[in-house]
């Protein structure tokens, strides 16, 4: 008898992705630039988050179309973005057979105070979380895996860095703690005592956590690794990268392929800082960014979801 | 939560036993993919384990893990700093798993005389959770399928050892062990510790061999 869907099989891909770079691409030629790159698996989505960021408007899940192609564009897996709450997308993404659905405050929230119940699906599930109670949050709704927040479509890793030790540093002091402590934990945390105590014990989140947002060199990817992540979410930061794609296309390609690629090895080498400095060599120019610390609260992605 | 696997059984305890005699340096390639989970199971059943990222750090193994994970950035990884030449002159037991698998397979590091089908069984929602059966052992083993591939052909010289439905699912040739599930993400150690019995023949193997020839190690 074969069991599909279990939280097993959910959060063992997760597993399965670590030490890996996970990039965003909007259609199949992107898709195929990054797995030749090296990326460990592809998120799709309509916009990166950067032309989000610039030009406004709701932001939805991309066209199956788009989606299909992707999917027969790699063999690498496939992940797909919807808004927070929008089960309806959810269950379309789950439909096209996406590997991993990730419920994103990249997108437009679609409810402004429920998550999407991810137990009720086979595919499993990546969120977002800027503390330790919102991961656990997302952990108890049925996330197979955390990506901590950073400000996304920015290419400033501050936000990424500030949530990053937010997080690990609330489950080093949960490790310290008394057990008769870990009740009062879990009301200021906001998140389940089971889960707090579990944490506590493990001294880890149970499902596997990488970062996102604000990542654009092979450094800041270094960064995140030694800070505790699991792996890397890169969106904006390479394909908004290099010459202008539509003076020079070709140029553009090369100088995205090499910067993916550059990312890919300062994940895996992020401890050795000669490979570091070798692959940040002659990479181009890094996407410009906007600093996260300028933006306006109403144009902050990162404090979506709840 | 993920991780906690009670309701599984433990190896059996003169399997604990036989890994136990003497630490055996295990590396596990360390370069993309589940290499924490190889890590604990190698270090519960008393093997000393390094994690392999450049050639350099296969000196002096007995064996080698290459683990689940995604095998064309596996392999574009290994490529680059010559890890791929370096594990196809590797001489010890080599345990691959899933993508691990597919990297020794004949089309790619070519040390594994098997062709395999990638993701056969489906994407994502297709991964499962079912009991192999064993050859010479009552237990069954509860498996771990994560996309995970599917062996199209197998050259005379692999056993099977693991079946589901009739398709061979646990294999090996000589030195080599080959899985298409994850046992990395299940207590059940048994696997593991029949892995570290291969690497201590091999290991007795190559020490016989070089007493022999004289101080040089004539491999396989």
């Amino acid at each position: 008898m074969a069991e599909y869907g279990t939280l097993r099989v959910k959060t063992g891909l997760a597993e399965m992705l670590k030490g890996g770079v996970i990039m965003d691409v909007v259609d199949a030629p992107q898709a195929r630039i990054a797995e030749e790159a090296g990326a460990c698996a592809v998120m799709a989505l309509e916009r990166v988050p950067a032309d989000i960021r610039r030009d406004g408007g709701v932001a939805r899940m991309s066209d199956p179309q788009r989606i299909r192609e992707i999917q027969e564009a790699v063999s690498i897996p496939v992940m797909a973005k919807c808004r927070i709450g929008h089960f309806a997308e959810a269950q379309i993404l789950e439909a096209l057979e996406v590997d991993y659905i990730d419920e994103s405050e990249v997108l437009t929230p679609a409810s402004l105070s429920h998550h999407v119940d991810k137990w009720q699906f086979t595919v499993p599930f990546v969120c977002g979380a800027t503390n330790l109670g919102e991961a656990l949050r997302r952990i108890s709704e049925g996330a197979a895996m955390i990506r901590t927040k950073g400000e996304a479509g920015t290419g400033d890793i501050v936000n990424a860095e500030t949530h990053m030790r937010a997080v690990f540093g609330a489950i080093r002091e949960l490790k310290t703690a008394r057990d008769d402590e870990l009740y009062s934990a879990a009301k200021e945390h906001q998140a389940p005592y089971e889960l707090v105590r579990w944490v506590a014990e493990n001294g880890r989140l149970p499902v596997v956590t990488f970062t996102a947002g604000g990542i654009a060199t092979p450094a800041d990817a270094s960064l995140c690794m030694q800070l505790g992540a699991d792996g890397i979410f890169v969106g904006s930061g390479i394909f908004k990268s290099g010459r202008d794609p539509v003076i020079e296309h070709e140029g553009w390609v090369e100088d995205v392929s090499r910067r993916a690629r550059a990312i890919v090895e300062a994940t895996t080498h992020f401890e050795d800082a000669k490979v570091l400095a070798e692959v940040s060599t002659g990479l181009g120019q890094p996407m410009v960014g906007i600093s996260a610390s300028s933006l306006p609260d109403e144009e902050r992605l990162e404090v979506r979801g709840w | 939560m993920a991780g906690s696997d009670e309701a599984y059984p433990a190896a059996t305890p003169d399997l604990h036993f036989a890994s136990m005699q003497e630490a055996l340096r295990i590396g596990v390639l360390a370069l993309q993919g589940a290499f924490r989970e190889h890590a604990r199971s190698l270090s519960r059943l008393g093997a000393e384990v390094v994690e392999v990222r450049k050639p350099e750090d296969l000196d002096g193994l007995d064996g080698l893990v290459v683990p689940g994970g995604e095998s064309t950035t596996i392999m574009q990884l290994a490529e680059l700093y010559g890890l791929d030449d370096a594990m196809r002159h590797f001489e010890g037991a080599v345990f691959g798993t899933c993508a691990g698998m597919i990297v020794l397979d004949r089309e790619h590091l070519g040390l594994a005389d098997l062709e395999v089908d990638r993701n056969a069984y489906g994407r994502q929602v297709w991964s499962f959770e079912a009991d192999v059966d064993l050859a010479g052992d009552d237990l069954p083993l509860h498996g771990v399928f994560i996309r995970a591939p599917r062996i199209r052909e197998l050259g005379a010289g692999v056993e099977i050892i693991g079946e589901l439905h009739g398709d061979p699912v646990l294999v090996r040739e000589g030195r080599l062990l080959l899985a298409t599930f994850h046992p990395e993400l299940t207590d059940d150690l048994r696997v593991h510790a029949y892995f570290l019995d291969l690497a201590r023949k091999r290991k007795a193997e190559r020490k016989l061999a070089m007493t022999t020839t004289g101080g040089v190690d004539v491999g396989a």
